[in-house]
């Protein structure tokens, strides 16, 4: 079997904060192949964003990587310096940042912007560059994409400005691309293009990507694989499909109730009771255990492990759910 | 009838854009001209709100949903047009005028971070609009206790009061948004996007809590959202948008039901699903997406409309009332029902 081409093992990723420690990732393994689309899903504030920075050797003082590998075609990329590390941003791995603002530059243009990319990464001539902007800017659905080119970061919506960051991750022909929420700001048919597009640019290049995303309808439709992330740990991973349909983590099916459905009449959504616990203060056991109705006093004293638990899911808990039909 | 906290009327919003002018300038028939270039980012666009009613503005991106959000909460001055709040005319107020206005009425913003004083503390952000309004000064520790509590709604503790926006989540910064919105109970909320960049679960939660104070303290909300299974639970009545213009409004239920304007039935048909089997065939549109920057003649929509015929490249297609209730924009639905109840 082919070595993943980005195989993360045991990452910890820490924030020293006023208030304490913050593990905002702690633990974390999972691999993407070549040709894979692997989905990240969890609660707001779980730790997504945070393994994509770490990924990419973005994560600032007071935040550090405080364990583990990052191993990317076969190396740990984690110990790499500054100057290394900035030859595998956008040729290696590009990223679409949650707030397309991160990574726009307000004082230049659209096409600026655009075409950087392409000169760094490619050697295309200027009339040629010019034309894969606009081929781009229309596959991402901006039209009047050519008279587009010369505006500003605020003068595109909320949702163009996200297509746009796309738009940059695609051109860089990267082998790894990690997509943070990118498609929330859009609505339903502008998403399904984009995704389609994200899709045919992983089978065509081969590329491999994490679609970091709390919709599990995206997941559902573009990932081959998921992983469930709570308070900086993977509490449930396997194919899409089995995740989907009958997860083994009282987690994941909570996320899976609470969905909003269009079929559904009552007024009153489901939620997870209680919240996010303060992850500085988890202590033992299953951080899950103050929200998780099949709870047991085990669960309070020892933490579970990631374990197999049927077909390709693993689940860290001491009590899986069984298959539903 | 009870007056509508917020009544639209004909609001027009377009943009200049295009860098100096001697970007923009032409030699075009023997002569140099600078033709401004215009986004018509919202055109012509009415809507009404009543007490305690949640409107929800959908539509794709880019078609003017947070233009009109931000023209109504006075961020961009009108082009043209009538924006009456609780029966206040407030289109032509300046700053000044407007601080009144604004107790009234709170915008959550789509793009959180943007919105937030990066140099502020959580605790500072969400109370401000509350200083800025309550006459009496506000010890620090009731600063503090109320900041507490509006966060601990939203989800989030009381150790976090004390960070800064850049250490926060995304989901987290657009909570942080939705607890200063809510701190100083205005009438009408104007809610860009409020819930897209959160999880499903805190979605839920929110909602509920959006719910919640409707019901405890009369609120309204203009909620814009492109999530139509959101808008499904939180709206009595939806407007739907498209390149500025407002193509469809009716009950929600109708909505759902019966959609009638062809974009609102590709709208409809869309969405993905998890439930794989209740996916229905996706009537997906195609055909060339116009631009704000050029308006097509005729419909709007024409140019990816499956039901377009010779009149809708030639005459644009009002808003009319329909029977059963909301109204349309389409020639195929311009028969004025005989008995419209006034
Ligand atoms: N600079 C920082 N300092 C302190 N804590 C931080 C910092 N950056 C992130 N965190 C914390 O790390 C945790 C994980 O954040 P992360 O941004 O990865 O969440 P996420 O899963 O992407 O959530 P969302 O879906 O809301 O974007 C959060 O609790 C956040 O408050
Ligand atoms: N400050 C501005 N200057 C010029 N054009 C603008 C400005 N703000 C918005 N526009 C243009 O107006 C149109 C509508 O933008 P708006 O932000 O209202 O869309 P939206 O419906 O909120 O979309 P989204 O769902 O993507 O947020 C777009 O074509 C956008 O480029
Ligand atoms: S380990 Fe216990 S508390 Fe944690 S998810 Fe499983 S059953 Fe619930
Ligand atoms: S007016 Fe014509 S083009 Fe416009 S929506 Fe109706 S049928 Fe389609
Ligand atoms: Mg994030
Ligand atoms: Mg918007």
């Amino acid at each position: 079997m082919a070595e993943p081409l980005l195989d993360l093992r045991e990452l910890q990723t820490h924030f020293q904060t006023f208030g304490g420690l913050v593990k905002a990732v702690d633990g974390v393994s999972f691999n993407v192949k070549a040709g894979e689309i692997v989905g990240l899903v969890g609660e707001s504030g779980g730790g997504k964003s945070v393994i994509g920075f770490s990924i990419l050797g973005l994560v600032d003082p007071p935040g550090r990587i405080a364990g583990g590998e990052i191993r990317f075609d076969g190396r740990d990329i984690s110990k790499l310096g500054e100057r290394e590390m900035r030859n595998v941003r956008g040729r290696d791995i590009a990223m679409v940042f949650q707030d397309p603002m991160t990574s726009l530059n307000p004082v230049y243009t659209i096409g600026r912007q655009m075409d950087e990319v392409l000169r760094l990464h490619t050697n295309l001539d200027e009339a040629a560059r010019r034309i894969r902007c606009i081929r781009m800017l229309e596959d991402v659905g901006i039209s009047g994409a050519e008279s587009r080119l010369d505006a500003y970061p605020h003068q595109f919506s909320g949702g163009m400005r996200q297509r746009v960051v796309i738009a940059i991750a695609l051109l860089a022909g990267s082998r790894l691309i990690i997509a943070d929420e990118p498609t929330t700001a859009l609505d339903v048919t502008v998403q399904s293009q984009i995704l389609k597009l994200m899709r045919r640019q992983v089978q065509e290049t081969g590329a491999a990507m994490i679609l970091i995303t709390h919709d599990l309808a995206v997941v559902s439709e573009m990932a081959d694989r998921v992983v469930v992330l709570y308070c900086g740990k993977v509490v449930e991973r396997g194919l899409t499909e089995e995740v989907i349909r009958s997860p083994a983590h009282p987690y994941t099916r909570g996320l899976l109730d609470s969905i909003p459905r269009i079929t559904d009449r009552q007024r009153r959504l489901r939620q997870i009771p209680g919240t996010v616990p303060d992850i500085r203060t988890l202590g033992a056991g299953c951080s899950f255990r103050g929200r998780c109705a099949h709870a047991q006093p085990l669960c309070a004293e020892r933490s579970p492990e990631l374990a197999p638990v049927r077909g390709s899911l693993d689940a860290a808990c001491h009590f899986p759910l069984q298959e539903t039909l | 009838m009870t007056q509508p906290v917020l009544d639209v009327r004909n609001l027009v919003k377009s943009f200049t854009v295009g860098d100096g002018i001697f970007d923009r300038l032409r030699f075009t028939g023997g002569k140099l001209l600078a033709p401004p270039k215009v986004v018509n980012a919202v055109n012509s666009v009415s809507l009404s709100i009543a007490p305690g009613e949640v409107l929800a503005l959908v539509g794709e991106s880019g078609c003017g949903k947070s233009t009109v959000a931000k023209t109504i909460a006075r961020i961009h001055a009108p082009t043209s047009g009538e924006i009456r709040i609780d029966g206040k005319e407030v289109s032509c107020l300046n700053q000044k005028e407007l601080r009144p206005v604004r107790r009234e009425l709170q915008m959550i913003f789509q793009d959180p971070y943007a919105s937030l004083n990066p140099r502020q503390r959580i605790k500072d952000i969400v109370i401000e609009p509350l200083r800025a309004q309550s006459d009496r000064r506000m010890s620090s520790s009731d600063i503090d206790a109320e900041a507490i509590k509006l966060l601990a709604r939203v989800g989030l503790n009381a150790e976090q009061a004390n960070r800064y926006p850049h250490q926060f989540s995304g989901g987290q910064r657009q909570r942080i948004g939705i607890a200063r919105a809510l701190s100083v109970r205005p009438k009408l909320i104007i809610a860009d996007e409020p819930v897209s960049a959160l999880d499903v679960s805190i979605q839920a939660q929110i909602l509920n809590l959006m719910m919640d104070l409707r019901d405890e303290f009369g609120l309204s909300y203009l909620f814009v959202s492109h999530d139509l299974s959101v808008v499904h639970h939180i709206a009595d009545r939806v407007a739907v948008m498209y390149l500025g213009f407002m193509v469809e409004t009716a009950s929600r239920d109708q909505l759902f039901a019966t959609p009638r304007h062809p974009y609102t039935q590709a709208l409809l048909s869309a969405a993905p699903n998890v439930d794989k089997a209740l996916r229905k065939p996706q009537a997906e549109i195609t055909g060339e997406v116009p631009s704000a920057l050029n308006l097509p003649s005729g419909c709007c929509f024409r140019t990816r409309c499956p039901l377009a015929f010779a009149r809708c490249a030639v005459e644009r297609p009002a808003l009319l009332p329909q029977r059963g209730g909301g109204s349309v924009a389409c020639h195929l639905h311009d028969t004025v029902p005989e008995a419209f109840p006034t």
